[in-house]
């Protein structure tokens, strides 16, 4: 009777455990991640490859997700904005939304959808098949041959898929605004670039940097800790792809709160 | 060359070994035995330093790497070479590229350089055709014979072989002691075989490979030769070692266990 106390007693306090060690080990990883920057041997090849397959290979979706995401913004602020016979301004409601928010975002969680999961189940096979074991018994460090050069070809590439996200989007809203809303094509443009603040373009390069960053450690941290065969890299890619997008929208928010208290003194 | 004391290591709350002590000499050769999950592969692991022991000494040469950084470990892992149970080897590099890793890694040799060194080691597993191929290409016997040129890149003294007989048939799986009886008898690399294949293990503990004159090599049976006598078996029980001794003794002993694992 008194193990069974014991029990339920241990049991809440050990997943507590559990979770301070979960992100004691993911901060760990990250900081070892950033630590082989500045040391010797780096691994310029895979960082290419890496940038290639992130930028190059992201390119695509990234493309569709803006024009039509700026083109359903179009359409939307129409019928909002008509009620109060500002249809004008069509312009600068596309570009804020994009630039602000949805640029970032969505890119983000398109992002990590296809780069998160991909990294976690090449990982986790590797772990699996007990490659990573090889490497390291062939004397390579595999956070710096595979954690590194994966977290800076995301944070690079992603806050350059951002830009082509909100461009593409700006540019989707403009053609809703010039052959549906009949605006005329230098009042949607003058509108959009007007509407757009300095703080609106530190925040828009601040967050694809920090979610890039989110979206490669976690795919790699759960990659690295896959268990449990082939079963295992399945569950590893749900996993990242979940965690990611979570973590992606809860850094939003605290990143929001940042640059709205640091704008008065980005904005002159 | 390698020596336990009193080793213990657990894994999630569940202890693996308690209390492993043994000593493995150059030329030796040691053949440990024990059911999956008894902690075999765990020595060869601690053995290369990839995982720390809970408490214990683990000896390499005379000196202890238990307390060792990664920097230094990466010294001790180039004296020893190991071979995984499916090859683990690279998906994403060619032949050439996996058993030339070490070379590449390092960025000392040239591109024909390494291509040589690649090549020499292909053929003594005979795999020189292959060297274009990638590992999804190669069949479960290919990979661990490329995952054991990869592995003697850096001319080994030592050879860790984690169970590279396994879901083999018994043809490959001949090919694969043979390549390990030449390794150890004409190069003299000090073997350290993890398995629960009595049947590769008897092989190796009963042959002997002798290069003839006219430069071919060939298998001979029984006789007191050294090498023969070097191979000594250990049998993983529940975290400890049972047994200790050739395999004469061990097919004598009247332990159940023992008797269960080799008959």
């Amino acid at each position: 009777m008194s193990n069974r106390l014991v029990d339920a007693l241990e049991a809440p306090s050990r997943l507590l455990t559990n979770a301070i060690l979960e992100i004691q080990s993911y901060t760990l990883l990250s900081f070892r991640a950033i630590g082989n920057l500045f040391t010797r041997p780096i691994y310029g090849r895979e960082i290419f490859l890496q940038m290639d397959r992130i930028g190059v290979g992201s390119l695509t979706i990234i493309i569709l997700t803006g024009f039509f995401t700026g083109a359903v913004l179009g359409i939307q602020s129409e019928s909002a904005l008509r009620r109060y016979g500002a249809v004008s301004i069509t312009g600068q409601l596309v570009a804020i939304t994009l630039i602000r928010e949805l640029g970032p975002v969505l890119s983000a969680l398109m992002v990590a959808g296809r780069i998160g999961s991909g990294i976690a189940a090449e990982l986790g096979s590797m772990v699996v098949s007990e490659q990573i074991t090889a490497m390291r018994a062939l004397g390579t460090d595999p956070i710096r041959k595979l954690v590194t050069p994966r977290m800076v070809a995301t944070v690079v590439m992603l806050p350059m898929l951002t830009v082509i996200c909100d461009a593409v989007g700006i540019g989707g809203g403009w053609i809703i605004a010039r052959y549906k809303l009949l605006l005329s094509s230098s009042q949607y443009w003058s509108d959009a670039m007007n509407a757009i603040l300095f703080s609106d373009a530190v925040g828009s390069l601040m967050k694809p940097i920090v979610f890039g960053f989110i979206i490669s450690m976690t795919g790699c941290y759960v990659g690295l800790n896959t268990h449990g065969g082939t079963e295992g890299v399945g569950r590893s890619t749900i996993s990242a792809v979940v965690s990611s997008s979570i973590l992606v929208i809860a850094a939003d928010f605290f990143l929001n709160n940042l640059i709205i208290s640091i704008s008065p003194y980005l904005n002159p | 060359m390698i020596e336990f004391r009193n080793v213990h290591m657990s894994f999630n709350d569940e202890l693996i070994l308690k209390g492993v002590s043994f000593t493995i000499i150059r030329g030796q050769t040691k053949i440990i035995l024990g059911v999956s999950g008894s902690g075999k592969s765990t020595i060869l692991k601690l053995i290369l330093g990839l995982i720390k022991p809970d408490s214990g000494q683990i000896l390499i040469d005379d000196q202890d790497i238990t307390g060792l950084k990664e920097p230094e470990l990466v010294e001790v892992r180039r004296r020893i070479g190991m071979v995984f149970q499916e090859g683990a080897l690279f998906d994403s590099l060619s032949v050439r590229e996996n058993v030339g890793y070490r070379l590449y890694e390092e960025g000392k040799m040239s591109e024909q350089e390494i291509q040589d060194a690649v090549l020499r080691l292909l053929g003594f597993v005979g795999l020189e055709e292959a060297i274009d191929k990638m590992p999804a290409e190669l069949s479960g016997g290919m990979k661990r014979r490329v995952g054991l040129a990869r592995a003697l890149m850096v001319s080994p003294k030592v050879v860790l072989y984690d169970e590279p007989t396994a879901g083999l048939d018994p043809i490959t799986k001949r090919s694969i002691v043979e390549l390990m009886i030449k390794l150890r008898d004409l190069e003299g690399v000090t073997t350290v075989f993890v398995t629960h294949d009595i049947g590769a293990a008897r092989i190796l503990s009963s042959e002997y490979a002798v290069a003839e004159p006219d430069g071919t090599i060939s298998f001979r049976r029984g006789g007191e030769v050294l090498c023969l006598a070097n191979v000594h078996f250990l049998m993983l029980q529940d975290g400890t070692i049972s047994f200790e001794g050739r395999f004469e003794e061990l097919r004598e002993s009247r332990d159940p266990y023992i008797q269960r694992f080799v008959t």
